[in-house]
């Protein structure tokens, strides 16, 4: 299922970073329009990328989002020039730069290996670029000491880029690619190979960095924590289809698709059949003869037999069980530090994990073994195309 | 220091002396033969070089530095003075000259070749490899004179030519300075694509894609960032070239006709017909030298450029 391509859609407000802010109709940077990309040919033929259409706005901070394999990074290889298209036409600010070599496009990528020369310096790594471009000795002198400033490399600017750490080579890599200022800037998983608590703080650098150079910045990754963190907007990828695009608030309360809610954070799902419907709200029989009301996505029409979705963080769990929405057995309690996550079993057979934040003042104690209730929050419970 | 860590460290330190111990004595065998075989000649050719020649080969144990006086001087037969002859400098230096052409030659033929093999995919690789190797599993002898078969004045090139009706007299190739450049290349090409192939192939491709990324053209990326990162395969590759294309003997002596000598053939006539052993021993010591000198100079500007593991 291919969602329409986003500029025909009009401007609309949404929620970026979760603050709401009123929509830039802005130009797009990137527009890719009705790309597929085939690997081989005759049977063993492949289709990397099947009519992909997507348009990403100026200053955004973009994340193509899927598992490996779902042709994200294809799509990013065609937009850096690295491949070509099959068929379509990739425009930057308009024009379209699908048959240009790389060295013609005013895109720079930050590849997931680095890939910087082994045989220059950190310095000669980050005047590169503008030295390609036939800039000035003293133009480049000046910038690659602003981008060594940027990125905070000062001091090691002379060193070889085998004699600094990981997390070094990774600021230089984001020095390099940003030091002739590309309109658009190509992130290929750059964070993977770092450490857990480095990764963190290169995503808050790389945020700042997107910030302070006003460039748009697409970034590719498989972890869906770092997307919603990082991103102003973000495409939910699958077998080389882009299946729903949008603010980190609407891929993670509002999946369109069923993959989409599975892929991103924890979801329960609970088989039922559509009673009655009205006005975007369904009335859907459970297993356990419960009946919910569940919202569903806009053009979709659900009848017969559904899948709900149910979030684990908008549930909570109640010690009546006459009065949840649906009610089963306490299988186990998870102790995470931060949230400690229940999981029942419900009476019609299906398991449902809830969370619950942990606080000072504490809980009631469910203990394993005990019947329990679950209440949905609010538009809580969803229904999705499979 | 504690005592413990001392301690600790002085066992490493043991541990340490053994182990290269016994790596010394794995190159052992090796080092007998080369100290036997490869110094010994070496300094029988030295003391050789300083002794007078026998009137019919050998030497006669009485010191004399006539070997390296007759290497640019004739002794005049009348009244004993010395006449600048350049005969054999010429020859040196005409060696040198085939020896550079074919390093350059086969630098400029190799790369293209090394670079389309690295860049096969792996599975290919080894049979483009052992495409290379291939002449290597007959004799050069033979194999140089199959050249002769195709270059003479009868010869396949020749015949296919004529019969063709492009050339009514035969071209001649055969006993010329192209036939033993030709042979020279030949010869001595796979020694140049071996290394360079083995360079290219570590060779990270992505470095490729990021020059390319960053506004650098084929010709930008082929110079700034693949050829140096391939100097230590084409160093190699060069010596491996240079040295013996410089002392080659029997692609001369074949294709050349013993007209157009080189220093292998020149050194050869003094322990034949030429019957001075210590004016051969001193040509080849003096051969020896100038490729150390131009050795040395070759290594101190290349390797200055190499500057990663």
């Amino acid at each position: 299922m291919t969602i329409k391509p986003e500029q025909n859609l009009p401007p609309r407000a949404g929620f970026l970073n979760g603050v709401i802010v009123p929509e830039q109709p802005g130009k797009n940077a990137i527009e890719v329009r009705g790309v597929r990309k085939v690997f081989g040919t005759g049977e063993a033929q492949v289709a990397a990328l099947d009519t992909v259409s997507v348009a990403i706005r100026e200053n955004e901070f973009f994340t193509l989002l899927g598992p490996s394999g779902c042709g994200k990074t294809t799509l990013l290889r065609l937009i850096a020039g690295f491949d070509f298209p099959s068929e379509g036409e990739i425009l930057l600010y308009g024009e379209d730069i699908a048959p240009l070599p790389p060295f013609k496009r005013p895109v720079n990528t930050v590849f997931q290996s680095y890939a910087l020369f082994p045989h220059m310096t950190v310095a000669q790594n980050i005047g590169f670029g503008l030295e390609m471009l036939g800039k000035p000795k003293a133009e480049i002198q000046a910038r690659v000491a602003q981008m060594l400033k940027l990125v905070k490399m000062e001091a090691l600017a002379g060193r070889r880029t085998s004699q600094i750490s990981g997390g070094q080579q990774q600021r230089v890599a984001l020095a390099r690619a940003l030091a002739p200022q590309p309109k658009v800037l190509l992130l290929d998983e750059p964070l993977s190979a770092l450490d857990y608590k480095l990764r963190k703080e290169m995503q808050i650098e790389l945020k700042r960095l997107q910030h302070e150079t006003g460039i748009t910045f697409i970034f590719v990754t498989h972890d869906q924590e770092e997307a919603l963190t990082m991103s102003d907007r973000i495409a939910v990828m699958s077998s080389g289809k882009i299946l729903q695009v949008g603010a980190p608030r609407d891929i993670y309360d509002r999946p369109a698709e069923r993959f989409v809610a599975d892929f991103i954070g924890e979801t329960n799902f609970l088989k039922g059949t559509v009673v009655s419907k009205k006005s975007g709200v369904a009335t859907v029989k459970l297993a356990s003869d419960a009946t919910v009301a569940a919202g569903f996505p806009e053009g979709f029409d659900p009848s017969g037999a559904v899948t709900v979705v149910v979030r684990p963080e908008h549930a909570d769990l109640i010690v009546d069980a006459a009065k949840g929405t649906v009610a089963g057995i306490l299988a186990n309690v998870v102790y995470f530090g931060t949230d400690t996550h229940y999981h029942v079993k419900l009476d019609g057979g299906d398991n449902f994990i809830v969370r619950h934040q942990n606080s000072r003042s504490g809980a009631v104690a469910f203990a394993p073994g005990a019947k329990v209730g679950i209440v949905f929050e609010d538009d809580g419970a969803r229904i999705l195309r499979d | 220091m504690s005592i413990t860590l001392s301690k600790a460290a002085m066992f490493e330190a043991q541990a340490e002396k053994a182990t290269s111990w016994r790596n010394r004595l794995l190159a052992l065998p090796a080092l007998v033969i080369i100290g036997i075989f490869g110094v010994l000649p070496l300094l029988i050719i030295f003391v050789y070089s300083f002794l007078q020649a026998a009137p019919y080969g050998g030497v006669q144990w009485k010191f004399s530095t006539d070997a390296y006086l007759n290497f640019l001087f004739q002794r005049d037969i009348f009244d004993d003075t010395l006449q600048f002859t350049p005969d054999f400098l010429i020859i040196y230096l005409r060696s040198f000259l085939y020896a550079v052409v074919t390093t350059v030659i086969c630098l400029l033929l190799g790369f293209p070749t090394a670079y389309f093999m690295a860049t096969r995919p792996p599975a290919q690789r080894n049979w483009w490899v052992l495409l290379i190797t291939i002449p290597f599993w007959s004799n050069l002898l033979v194999r140089t004179l199959a050249i002769m078969f195709i270059i003479r004045d009868e010869g396949l090139i020749n015949n296919a030519l004529m019969g063709l009706g492009l050339i009514e007299k035969p071209i001649t190739m055969l006993y010329t300075n192209f036939a033993i450049q030709l042979g020279l290349l030949y010869s001595f090409l796979p020694f140049m694509i071996l290394p360079l192939y083995s360079s290219l192939e570590k060779l990270d491709f992505r470095l490729v894609e990021a020059a390319n990324d960053l506004y650098a053209t084929r010709r930008q990326v082929l110079w700034r960032v693949i050829i140096p990162l391939s100097l230590p395969g084409i160093i190699a590759g060069c010596l491996l070239v240079f040295i013996p294309a410089l002392g080659a003997y029997v692609t001369p002596l074949i294709l050349g006709g013993g007209i157009h000598l080189m220093i292998g053939d020149l050194i050869a006539q003094q322990f034949g017909s030429g019957r001075n052993w210590p004016l051969g021993c001193a040509q080849a010591l003096i051969l020896m030298a100038a490729v150390l000198v131009a050795l040395y100079f070759y290594v101190r500007n290349t390797s200055g450029k190499i500057q990663h593991g």
